[in-house]
């Protein structure tokens, strides 16, 4: 009853053209950046910030830059944790090696290079189109993590290519806590994210979907394939460039580049498949749902094999986990392709009628 | 305004295309003139898409010329040809599926958008104004082709009839000078032909526009066009005032003989 | 020059074995238009399946059959509760879905069968052949010949049972249109379960041969990982093409990795050893901007 736009009529483009056009979409969104901004930090503990929250909201940046490429370009990836990796030792390295360069300035290097390297190995994409493009993408995978073991100049000569992240200092303050942390995370998701939105609503969003649905008429439009190709490529590597200086910086502390495995760049897959393939909001639902699930299963599948009083070990319990995982994604594939934020669409559209059916 | 045809602006000289084999397209010389109806007739198989896909870059002749405001190009892309004011539709329908229809429509606009990926992001400086100004223009076309009703449809839910509709529009969006239509018509009910017979009149009529039509039905063909090109096995067998071409005895002897 | 050759001689054998790999992916694609990333876990599942059967005190004959009816049944089940599911899907959605299938088989195989790394005994041993030894020179192992040549029976056999059986005919009708191969009446859907099947099988042998020789454990899903470069490299599409680019991988990958890594320790000081897991995608994609259409592929102009 509450969920109605009657009475709000649009008497400008520029207001038919808003992000939220509805305006309870609007409060929505205001209380949500409240909640996360003033609540969460106010009753959330450590736990959760350390170990859910910031790497749900690193996750979802990630996410967000694989969307970019796969769900708005077309372009399917299966390296994207390569990027990320790119990203923390860049970010690393500029620390490292120039003096006082502000944080935040290396974390954008960091996403700059990283766009630099995807767009390198985005070339391949301009004469190979799907499976062959996403088999390219393995070759990132495997060759960036390689390089970052062997070269030890990246790590600055620790052993196998460990990398301890500075301190983070802004303006004289000490990002320590977790709290601090989650705070700083989130302002540049938040950023970023809102960014996203608008580009795939401009122009370059556009021509990303116009390339993914019918490159022919794209091109024949007036849009180059090649550079828009290659602009997702670079957009979504930044995206993931920055989520991987913040993996390194704020999340974990120290990394290896066998930390940015392939079984990274699934995870990052996955919560596109789960959250919605081409969806900016998408991107944070499959996150939380790819982290949280694991936390779930822990809880549950022990008290389960309990109550059905049958044995199961710890290995089994991960087993069962990547089985469950697996089974997921051909769920959603086979019932619902776009994912947990087209549910959320067809709710909204049902609350929009409700009480009547049509 | 009354429309007068101007000079040749598209010459093509001796075109031939091969794929592997195949011989899609063998020493095809006519040219365009501004402001005029120019169609393209023929069989299945002889050759009339791939004529269209010449033109605008999509495919790239071995041999001939392209001469276009008395300049000759060798290769060009599909792009450039864009750049140059060439818009088109094709055959089946090539709109862009996940799109709405008002943002096919805006993506005609796209090499009349300047602003920086930095601007677009922020949706700041130029990003913000050419958005606004260029959706008046696209609402400018919804409302010339009457389809103010689907403007947020997702293209891919819409009945075909409005979908080829749409298409035009993606095309018209982009004010073209030269306008490319693969068989608009195809599979239309007499209803539907005739808006589109209607809507192609107009565009010619109002805007100037040169239009180089591909289409099956010789009564539409016959009644609108200024001049026609018949094709037949990639060869041209006839060229001219639509009833010099009617009454040409290889163009009888081609469609009497190729009964589809 | 003896140790080149014996490199060279090494690599090509092991090139036999991503063959085999490369080909389960093959079939499949050629007959269903899916590209099936499963493969590799199938490998880890039949080998398992081997493995498992015998312990439960199977002679390995029989644990043989029983895991070639697992694999049989398990390509069946696909079939059946997935990929008819999602017919009217795009490829990338398909082949994403194998991912996911991909995970499941990873949980499921160890979770049925057990996860610690096990040997398998096919009775060959892994040791120089001493004729060629004495002769040459050059130490090639007896486990990777029989191995090499087991593979290149099955290929042949295929390649045989392609062009001259019924089954065979109608899977390449299949693969060349679908549609029109649904119109003369072949059952889509059996064939793709017999593509399966194939497929399973094949699997199991590469399983078989793989697991004798490094023992069954979790890497031997990352067979695949070997194959896509051949795939890359030979189009998805082309049965030779995946025999000669396994060969091509194979070999160079090896020579790659004694070679390549002296000269850049020269250069840059450190250890770069370990270089196979990229090299081969590298060369792949090389090649590729060279011949976009692969080895054996055909050029292709889009249609509008
Ligand atoms: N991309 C391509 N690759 C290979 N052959 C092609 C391609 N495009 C067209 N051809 C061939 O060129 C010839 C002419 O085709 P084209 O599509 O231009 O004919 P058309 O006159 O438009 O026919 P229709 O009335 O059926 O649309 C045909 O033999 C066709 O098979
Ligand atoms: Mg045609």
């Amino acid at each position: 009853m509450f969920y109605r736009e009657a009475g709000q009529f649009k008497t400008s483009y520029g207001a038919d053209q808003q992000i939220l056009p509805i305006r309870q979409d609007r409060i929505g969104m205001v209380v949500l950046l409240a909640v996360a901004f003033l609540g969460v930090p106010m009753f959330a503990s450590e736990y959760w910030f350390s170990a859910i929250l910031i790497p749900f909201l690193i996750f979802a940046l990630a996410a967000l830059g694989l969307n970019i490429l796969t769900g708005y370009a077309g372009q399917l990836s299966l390296g994207s944790a390569a990027f990320m990796a790119v990203g923390a030792y860049a970010a690393y390295n500029f620390q490292l090696r120039i003096e006082g360069i502000p944080i935040l300035v290396s974390f954008l290097l960091g996403g700059v290079v990283a766009a630099g390297v995807g767009i390198l190995f985005g070339l391949p994409s301009l004469r190979i189109k799907g499976f062959y493009l996403a088999v390219a993408t393995l070759a990132a995978q495997f060759f960036i993590v390689w390089c970052l073991t062997k070269f030890p100049w990246l790590s600055n000569n620790s052993s196998s290519g460990v990398i301890s992240a500075q301190k983070i200092i802004i303006f004289g303050h000490e990002f320590n806590s977790p709290q601090d942390k989650y705070l700083l995370v989130l302002g540049i998701v938040v950023v970023l994210a809102l960014a996203a939105k608008n580009l795939v609503r401009g122009n370059v969003g556009r021509s990303w979907m116009a390339v993914r649905d019918m490159d022919v008429a794209a091109e024949v439009i007036g849009f180059r394939i090649m550079r828009t190709k290659l602009t997702a490529f670079a957009v979504s590597s930044f995206y993931c460039g920055v989520a991987g200086a913040l993996y390194a910086f704020c999340y974990l502390g120290s990394v290896e580049p066998d930390g940015f495995s392939l079984e990274l760049s699934f995870k990052i897959l996955f919560m596109i498949i789960i959250g919605g393939v081409g969806s900016i909001l998408g991107s944070f639902v499959g996150a939380a749902f790819i982290l949280l699930l694991p936390v779930l299963l822990d809880v549950l599948l022990p008290a389960l094999s309990e109550t059905l009083s049958l044995p199961v070990d710890g290995a089994s319990i991960s087993h069962i986990q990547t089985m469950i995982f697996g089974a997921l994604i051909m769920f959603f594939l086979i019932v619902e392709p776009h994912g947990l934020a087209r549910l959320w669409q067809i709710a909204k559209e049902k609350l929009r009628l409700w009480p009547f059916p049509h | 305004m009354a429309r007068q045809i101007g000079e040749v602006i598209v010459d093509l000289q001796n075109i031939s295309l091969r794929f592997g084999g195949v011989k899609a397209l063998t020493d095809i010389s006519f040219n365009i003139r501004e402001h005029e109806i120019r169609s393209i007739i023929g069989p299945n198989g002889a050759g009339k898409s791939s004529m269209l896909n010449v033109i605008n870059g999509v495919y790239h002749p071995q041999e001939g010329k392209i001469i276009y405001r008395g300049e000759e190009r060798r290769k060009m892309e599909p792009y450039e040809a864009a750049g140059q004011g060439f818009a088109r539709t094709f055959q089946n329908i090539a709109l862009f599926k996940g799109m709405s229809v008002l943002d096919n429509l805006m993506t005609g606009r796209n090499l009349k958008m300047k602003a920086t990926l930095v601007e677009q992001a922020f949706f700041w400086g130029r990003a913000r104004n050419e958005e606004l100004e260029h959706r008046k223009k696209v609402e400018e076309v919804i409302d010339f082709l009457e389809i103010q009703h689907i403007r947020k449809t997702p293209v891919g839910r819409l009945p075909y009839g409005l979908q080829k509709r749409v298409e035009l529009g993606r095309a018209l969006a982009a004010e073209p000078n030269l306008l490319l239509l693969d068989e608009p018509m195809a599979g239309m009910n007499v209803e539907e032909k005739q808006d589109m017979c209607r809507f192609i009149l107009d565009v010619n009529d109002q805007f100037g526009t040169t239009i180089v039509l591909i289409e099956h039905d010789m009564g539409v063909v016959m009644d609108i066009s200024d001049r026609v090109v018949v094709l037949d096995y990639g060869k041209k067998i006839g060229d001219g005032v639509p009833d010099e071409v009617k009454n040409n005895p290889e163009v009888i002897a081609a469609y009497l003989g190729t009964q589809h | 020059m003896q140790f080149f050759f014996e490199i060279l001689i090494g690599g090509l054998l092991s090139g036999v074995m991503y063959s085999l790999v490369a080909l389960g992916f093959v079939l499949i694609y050629k007959a269903s238009g899916v590209f099936n990333f499963a493969q590799g876990a199938m490998v880890y599942f039949a080998a398992l399946s081997v493995v498992g059967c015998m312990e439960k005190g199977a002679p390995l004959w029989l644990a043989l059959i029983l895991a070639f009816f697992i694999m049989l049944l398990f390509g069946m089940a696909t079939e059946k509760f997935v990929l008819r599911k999602m017919v009217n899907q795009t490829p990338i959605s398909l082949f994403m879905a194998t991912i996911g299938l991909t995970f499941f088989v990873e949980g499921f195989a160890p979770l049925v069968w057990g996860h610690s790394v096990r040997g398998l005994d096919i009775g060959i041993v892994d040791e120089p052949i001493e004729s060629v030894l004495d002769s040459l020179g050059i130490v090639v192992s007896r486990f990777d010949l029989v191995a090499a040549l087991i593979a290149g029976l099955l290929v042949t056999g295929l390649a045989l049972f392609f062009q001259y059986t019924r089954v065979g005919r109608a899977l390449r009708a299949v693969a060349d249109d679908h549609q029109a191969a649904l119109s003369i009446g072949i059952p889509l859907e059996r064939i793709w379960a017999i593509v399966w099947g194939v497929a399973g099988f094949v699997a199991l042998v590469a399983g078989m041969l793989w697991g004798a020789r490094n023992g069954v454990q979790f890497a031997l899903t990352f067979t695949a990982l070997k194959a896509l470069p051949v795939l890359i490299l030979g189009g998805f599409t082309s049965v030779p093409g995946a025999i000669v680019g396994g060969l091509i991988i194979g070999a160079s990958e090896k020579l790659a990795e004694v070679y390549i890594p002296p000269v850049m320790q020269a250069m840059f000081g450190g250890n770069f050893g370990g270089i196979e897991g990229w090299f081969p995608y590298v060369l792949a994609l090389l090649f590729l901007l060279v011949r976009p259409e692969g080895l054996f592929g055909e050029k292709h102009i889009d249609r509008v």
